[in-house]
């Protein structure tokens, strides 16, 4: 597979005192999906945050498509530039339209002409179906469409990389699945993902691996088939016996 | 099997009947009594303003008798509105007064907001200042010590504000930001004028500047009392704004962020519009303050709209009618600070709609 688009060599990170990560390696191959579970607290957020460089490491490398992440400001925005980010509460701009939320990152990011960011907006609201409400407010629209909205806003940058943070946790059950459904979707199409996640069926319908983590380390990584039916460590089956009910 | 819902209609809303508001319990009825009796308290207000008023008067004398001297007024109304810039060019600030209320007009739009406005906003300034100057194309040369009245008032509350402006956000970016120079920097500017009286400000910026400043160095004086209520207005707005920013998530940044965005462009584009939403009605007090605050100039003796009704009221040929001036002066502050409010609401108004369908 060549040089992973992704790799975690031995990071470790602290908020003040507090250890949040220890000792985490990984490395993703271009086109790999990867799900990363656990329970609340193991830092699996603050992991794929540190991939974009929205949290600092302290010790370890990252590097994302031959780059590393340093001090430098001009490593991180080219790491930026090919990682998308899709959050839990969405974040999209509550002042600007649909279609500017998707324009507007381009026009100031990359300095595409409006015309063109507002043609490539309206393709990729197309293809997370829901060009209809270019023109509304974020705050008319649905949770679920707000998701798939910041999925078509990220899709916009052309990443290489997609990051979800717990993308489906903040919804209201009816809309989880028209956000899963846009997520497998990238996935078929061969965009390399990194999903935090609760979702253990889109976990084992997508994932090529599954990373579980606990008390801010990696404790397993698997395939879905062994994770969920042959998993290693005891705090794995623990953890899988309390949300596979 | 599917039961048929016919959506019921709301209930009509049913308002209780005229006596029943005013008179339906003891609360109501108390305050409608309190109410008509300084109505009638008014009486003699109204007597004085309206029906004993002398509206027309050949003689300044005639006014010694009798109510309100509005012929007063309409004989001082030039003097008050533009001072003693000299009569005959007084449709120089009249046209001043006009481009100022066209500028506003056109600026109330949000979806004007850009920087084709700014950049008619700079040449409008430019061409009212050179107007009011004169000294070109035959027109006479009028210095600033003699303009005065409405355009000095208009003149001086928008461009304290909009020169302000722009400092406050730069003062309240610098409050916020990590960089301890810029931190210590904007918190000693904006406590050390905050903590000073305007007043006070205006007295050394008028009086003490010039002393301070080297020999043959001199700043026009209306232009030093320009720069103190930019600095007083800046460091308001400067707590205003940051108050705004506090209150934009955290989540917004880290989207902009992660899309890439390059700092300043997302200070401008995505934070600081949010931040402003959020703060529309501490700002219209602000500015509200600010227009009122523009009558101070008074004291280190610039010719606003307050000062030449005073000296117009001083006028010893009549009977002194400084009620009926300051009935006008503050009719005139009344109407621009009402006009910010109803456009404020209008403004806020607007947002609401864009979050909540």
């Amino acid at each position: 597979m060549g040089e992973p688009a992704i790799r975690i060599e031995a990071v470790d990170k602290w908020f003040s005192a507090f250890q949040v990560l220890r000792n985490v390696s990984l490395s993703v191959g271009a086109g790999e999906r990867i799900v990363v579970c656990g329970p609340s607290g193991s830092g699996k957020s603050t992991l794929i945050r540190c991939i974009n460089r929205l949290e600092e490491h302290q010790r370890g490398r990252i590097t994302v498509n031959g780059v590393e992440l340093t001090e430098s400001l001009k490593n991180i925005e080219a790491v930026r530039r090919d990682v998308g980010m899709v959050f839990q509460h969405f974040n999209l701009f509550p002042h600007l339209t649909i279609l500017e939320n998707c324009a507007l990152p381009q026009i100031l990011a990359r300095g595409t002409p409006r015309r063109a960011a507002e043609a490539r907006a309206m393709e990729f609201l197309a293809r997370v179906r829901i060009p209809e409400q270019a023109a509304k407010f974020p705050g008319q629209l649905s949770g679920g469409q707000q998701q798939r909205v910041a999925i078509a806003r990220a899709l916009c940058m052309t990443p290489k990389v997609m990051l979800f943070d717990e993308p489906t946790s903040a919804l209201d059950p009816e809309m989880v699945k028209e956000v899963l459904d846009t997520m497998v979707g990238l996935a078929e199409d061969g965009m390399t993902m990194i999903v935090v996640t609760h979702e253990m069926g889109f976990a084992r319908r997508v994932a090529d691996r599954i990373v579980f983590m606990d008390g801010g380390e990696i404790i397993e990584v698997a395939a879905p088939g062994d994770f969920f039916d042959r998993p290693q460590s005891p705090r794995t089956r623990s953890f899988l016996q309390q949300i596979l009910h | 099997m599917t039961i048929a819902c016919e959506p019921a209609p709301p209930p009509r809303p049913q308002r209780p009947p005229l006596w029943q508001i005013l008179f339906g319990d003891a609360g109501s009825a108390a305050l409608t009594i309190v109410t008509l009796a300084m109505l009638v308290g008014l009486a003699p207000a109204l007597n004085w303003a309206v029906f004993d008023a002398i509206w027309q008067a050949d003689t300044p004398a005639r006014c010694r008798e009798g109510g309100a001297c509005w012929a007063f007024v309409a004989a001082k109304l030039r003097f008050i509105m533009f001072g003693v810039y000299p009569p005959d060019e007084q449709w120089r600030p009249l046209v001043v007064t006009g481009m100022i209320l066209v500028m506003v007009l056109v600026s109330l739009p949000p979806r004007f907001w850009g920087r084709r406005l700014v950049a008619a906003w700079l040449v409008a300034t430019a061409a009212m200042l050179a107007l009011m100057w004169g000294g070109f194309a035959g027109l006479r040369p009028v210095t600033t010590a003699n303009w005065g009245g409405l355009p000095v008032t208009l003149l001086l509350a928008l461009l304290s504000l909009g020169l302000g402006f722009p400092f406050a956000v730069l003062l309240a970016l610098g409050r916020r930001s990590r960089a301890p120079v810029s931190r210590l920097l904007s918190i000693l500017t904006i406590e050390v004028v905050r903590g000073l009286p305007l007043v006070g400000l205006l007295f050394v910026a008028s009086i003490m500047l010039p002393l301070l400043l080297p020999a043959g160095w001199t700043i026009d004086k209306l232009g030093r009392t320009l720069a103190a209520l930019t600095l007083f207005a800046a460091v308001y707005l400067a707590e205003v704004i940051r108050g705004g920013l506090q209150g934009v998530p955290r989540g917004q940044v880290e989207a902009a962020q992660a899309l890439g965005i390059p700092a300043w462009k997302m200070i401008w584009h995505i934070v600081l519009p949010q931040a402003i939403q959020k703060v529309i009605p501490p700002l219209t007090n602000t500015a509200i303050v600010m227009v009122k605050n523009t009558s101070l100039v008074m004291i280190v003796g610039v010719f606003d709209m307050l000062s030449a009704g005073r000296s117009a009221a001083s006028d010893p040929n009549w009977p002194s009618p400084y009620a009926e001036t300051y009935v006008l002066v503050g009719t005139v502050y009344f109407a621009i600070c009402f006009g910010i409010s109803l456009y404020a609401r209008w403004l806020e108004k607007r947002v609401q709609e864009k979050e909540y369908r």
